[in-house]
């Protein structure tokens, strides 16, 4: 039977989302729910004087409005829970509701709840806030300076933390060479664009005590977790059922206080209620990403050698720290300095620090396309400084191939690589010096072409537990599976993770298929849904196909082992004589003995004839927690003509090899790279989430922030 | 105060009692429960919510319920079904034309008016027609992809039937 693995087969999930039968989470519809909505604050920065929510009180069709002071008592603080250890981080207290300040332009400070949309939308235009309006801090280096304006009391210069890494000797490595180069970059805040709006439905049963919340999470069980700690709602009585979820991009890892105020308006209603953000309001209140003002010099010998690579970074937070903000610009992006060159010296500093943003966190690659942005950006400048070719500078650099893990000076064991073969492959791809020639005679008639050309490293697979509490994460990073096989044979695999796009539907049920030599129609994966499924901590940090489909395999390779222990004694044969062929156990040298797979679930069900002292029933469980991350690689190579009057840059062609392993499903992981390079294109060149000084953003609408569009790549 | 309005979707009529200011996406999504037209945003750049009124492609986040009074309309759920799919759905689905599928109902529907008005899109013609139509997931790489070979699919298809 030919393996499904490495197949590029149709994806499972697609027909209910080609037919318009797909639920998200603002489908849901549930008797006598009524409907909620924030108001939000105008100003980036202000105390808040007055709430009279007395008008909106009143008005048609409203059920309640809540206010900081409603809920201050009520309600714990939205928790940060990333806190990295040795950077002193001052996390200030989040209320789900501002009370007295507000901190940035869609900081809450009331919720209304209403018996239609329109009511909602009606009653929120009633609410009269009066703000003293204060100076915005917004820029986050401008927000250290001792004159910038204040966010939080107790946190001098808006310093939320100050972190520190270090590998080698960067101080000596720069003092002693021969070349130095050195930057200000200035990486733009972000923001992630998720098609689906963030949406949260809440339902009480006030005699059970069960709170059930439907939301747009990547994480339930984080999103559980976290819950249960603003609520004060044990966690047993909370079932977070994260449905069709409509891209995330790391916007919907962090736990909102939305979701906690929507379930706190159904406990005190004892009404089901819905909540669900329109686009502008996702721009003000959904994570952003990136907002880094980095000062950053590379050092190396003449010859071209990279000896060593500093950074200072402003890493903007917002006026909050959102779930795992402190860990991104921090664990997540300088350890990764050394980059696929292994810079032997290497330090960095980085402040996290608080503006009146729209909180940030993590974002498409989390810290780690910011770092291989300012190495990469480095690498050009040291080879333009040494006449230099960039492609030459690089290939001289990279890590030679290992197999069997290299140590970097930061700390991190890389797994295995061959940079220098994906650089060729990239090369030949292009044809590099057929693309000089051409670019050297383009010039000679007035025309501009370039070559951008990036190698990397990326820390993936989100990570072994150990170091997630060794570096402050809340949480653990393994993932789990659970392998369910019925009595006629069909098989359901519930995960932790949960996918939102990416299509593990289909390729953890590729592996399973395998596994057991089934057709891939009797295996259903199941996710999002903390009632059924175990343990696990999410899809982001590109970890689900890595962490929980291993979770996925070794449930699924238990579950075997029993089958063929079961198998064993139904043919009265010893389990070392039983051999596995074309989807069936049969006795070494016996095929017509064989028993289907099916056919010993069935066995294993009914327990009518079980293998002594052997339960029934056929299913496994199975934790994984990985011993390292893991390290794919590459090279990008991107050719642009750029009109020197306009500036406008016509991308020629784009080259992407990627290393990720194995493909369980070529086409899914093509698909995931194709989303990755607009995501970056657009990043380069088109989007920027811009405030003005007072703190009101500027690209506050799909009108106004750049999302790239078919018609521009 | 709410006026009656009656609708023609997917071949059914349907009678609801809207106000005046009501969006058909909104009667579409809360009144008919046709979730399958989706909301991305609210100032009508997204296409999530695309539907066919009279065989075009709209924004149902542009029209007032009450606008739609007489027109046909089309939504996803009316285009096919997983027994029997659209071209464009089996093409999306053979080519992998959607990851999170939220941006997906827009794209057909924006396709099937773009196939009808031009049934052989050059490559640049179908990002042309995608113009109103965003996707953060795919790059729009196979969503392009999607769009032409359903579009062979069909020049084959009204051939055969000719």
């Amino acid at each position: 039977m030919a393996t499904l693995f490495g197949s590029a087969i149709r994806r499972r999930e697609d027909p209910r989302l080609l037919t318009g039968s797909a639920t998200y989470t603002d489908d849901i519809k549930l008797p006598r729910m009524v409907y909620s909505g924030f108001v939000r604050s105008p100003y980036a920065h202000a105390r808040i004087k007055r709430i009279d929510i007395s008008a909106a009180r009143g008005a048609p069709g409203v059920v309640a409005v809540y206010t900081g002071a409603d809920v201050k008592d009520r309600i714990a603080p939205v928790p940060c829970a990333w806190n990295p250890p040795d950077c002193d981080l001052k996390i200030p207290p989040h209320l789900v509701l501002a009370d007295e300040k507000v901190r940035y332009v869609g900081d809450p400070v009331a919720m209304v709840v209403a018996e239609s949309r329109a009511a909602v939308r009606d009653a929120m235009d009633l609410v009269d806030v009066d703000y003293g309006p204060l100076d915005a801090s917004i820029d986050p280096e401008r927000a250290t300076d001792p004159n910038a304006a204040q966010i939080h009391d107790d946190i001098p210069l808006n310093i939320g933390f100050e972190w520190h890494v270090d590998g080698g000797d960067a101080d000596a490595a720069f003092a002693a060479a021969e070349v130095t180069v050195s930057q200000r970059i200035v990486h733009p805040r972000l923001i992630p664009n998720a098609m689906e709006p963030r949406a949260a439905v809440a339902s009480h049963n006030a005699a059970t005590g069960q709170l059930t919340l439907w939301t747009t999470s990547q994480n339930p069980h984080i999103a559980r977790f976290l819950c249960s700690v603003m609520l004060g709602v044990p966690e047993h009585h909370i079932r977070v059922i994260a449905p069709e979820v409509g891209g995330g991009f790391g916007s919907k890892i962090a736990v909102y206080g939305d979701e906690a105020l929507v379930s706190f308006a159904a406990m005190e209603l004892g009404r089901p209620v819905k909540w669900t953000e329109d686009r502008s309001e996702n721009y003000k209140a959904t994570t952003h990403g990136r907002d880094h003002v980095e000062y950053v010099e590379m050092c190396g010998t003449k010859d071209g050698k990279i000896t060593g690579l500093r950074t200072k970074v402003y890493a903007g937070l917002g006026g909050y720290a959102s779930t795992a903000a402190p860990g991104v610009p921090t664990i997540l992006h300088g350890l990764v300095y050394c980059g696929a060159y292994g810079i032997p010296n290497v330090s960095g500093t980085v402040y996290g620090v608080y503006t009146n943003g729209t909180p940030v966190d993590a974002y498409r690659g989390a810290g780690r396309p910011e770092a291989t942005f300012l190495i990469e950006r480095l690498a050009d400048l040291f080879a333009s400084e040494i006449g230099a070719d960039p492609v030459a500078l690089r290939r001289q650099n990279l890590i030679p191939p290992f197999e069997d893990g290299h140590e970097v000076a930061t700390g991190l064991v890389y797994d295995s690589g061959n940079y220098e073969r994906a650089l060729d492959k990239a090369l030949g791809i292009l044809d590099y010096d057929g693309f000089r020639a051409e670019q050297t005679k383009a010039r000679a008639d007035g025309r501009y072409l370039g070559v951008g050309v990036v190698t990397y490293i990326e820390m993936c697979g989100l990570g072994p537990s150990q170091v997630a509490g060794a570096v402050g994460f809340g949480g653990g990073l393994y993932d789990s599976a659970i392998v369910r096989v019925y009595p006629t044979g069909s098989v359901r695999v519930y995960i932790g993770a949960k996918p939102h796009g990416q299509g593990e539907e289909t390729t953890f049920a590729q592996i399973v298929a395998d596994e057991f030599g089934y057709p891939i129609e009797s295996i259903e994966v199941i996710a999002g849904d903390t009632e059924t499924t175990p343990q696990g901590w999410g899809t982001y940090g590109s970890r689900t196909t890595a962490v929980c489909g291993s979770a996925v395999k070794i449930a699924a390779q238990r579950v075997k082992d029993k089958a063929k222990k079961i198998a064993a004694h139904l043919l009265e044969a010893s389990e070392d004589d039983i051999v596995w062929e074309d989807g069936a156990f049969a006795v070494r040298g016996s095929p017509g003995s064989a028993k289907p797979f099916g056919e010993v679930a069935l066995m294993a069900n009914v327990a009518w004839n079980l293998p002594e002292g052997m339960e029934p029933g056929l299913e496994a469980t199975a934790f994984f927690d990985p011993s390292n991350f893991v390290y794919p690689f590459g090279t990008h190579l991107c050719t642009v003509e750029v009109n020197t009057a306009t500036g406008e840059v016509k991308i020629l062609r784009y080259i992407a090899v990627d290393d990720c392993g194995p493909h369980i499903n070529p086409m899914i992981v093509e698909g995931q790279i194709h989303g990755g390079v607009i995501q970056g294109l657009g990043e380069g060149l088109l989007e920027m989430a811009a405030y003005d000084d007072e703190g009101q953003l500027l690209t506050g609408s799909m009108l106004d922030y750049v999302v790239p569009r078919a018609s521009q790549m | 105060m709410k006026r009656s309005v009656t609708l023609a979707i997917n071949g059914e009529s349907h009678t609801v009692q809207v106000e005046p200011r009501t969006l058909l996406t909104q009667v579409l999504r809360d009144d008919l429960d046709l979730t399958g037209t989706h909301i991305g945003c609210d100032t009508s750049q997204c296409g999530a919510c695309t539907v066919l009124i009279d065989g075009h492609a709209v924004k149902s986040c542009t029209v007032l319920a009450v606008q739609a009074e007489g027109a046909a309309i089309t939504t996803i759920e009316g285009i096919g079904t997983a027994a029997n799919l659209h071209p464009l759905q089996e093409a999306f689905w053979e080519h992998h034309g959607l990851q999170c599928g939220f941006c997906t109902p827009g794209m057909i529907l924006t396709a099937i008016d773009l196939l009808g008005s031009n049934p052989d899109p050059s490559d640049r013609e179908i990002r042309d027609g995608l113009e109103g139509n965003f996707c953060r997931c795919t790059g729009y790489q196979n969503i392009v992809a999607s769009i032409d070979a359903a579009a062979s699919t069909m020049r084959a298809g009204s051939g055969a039937g000719a």
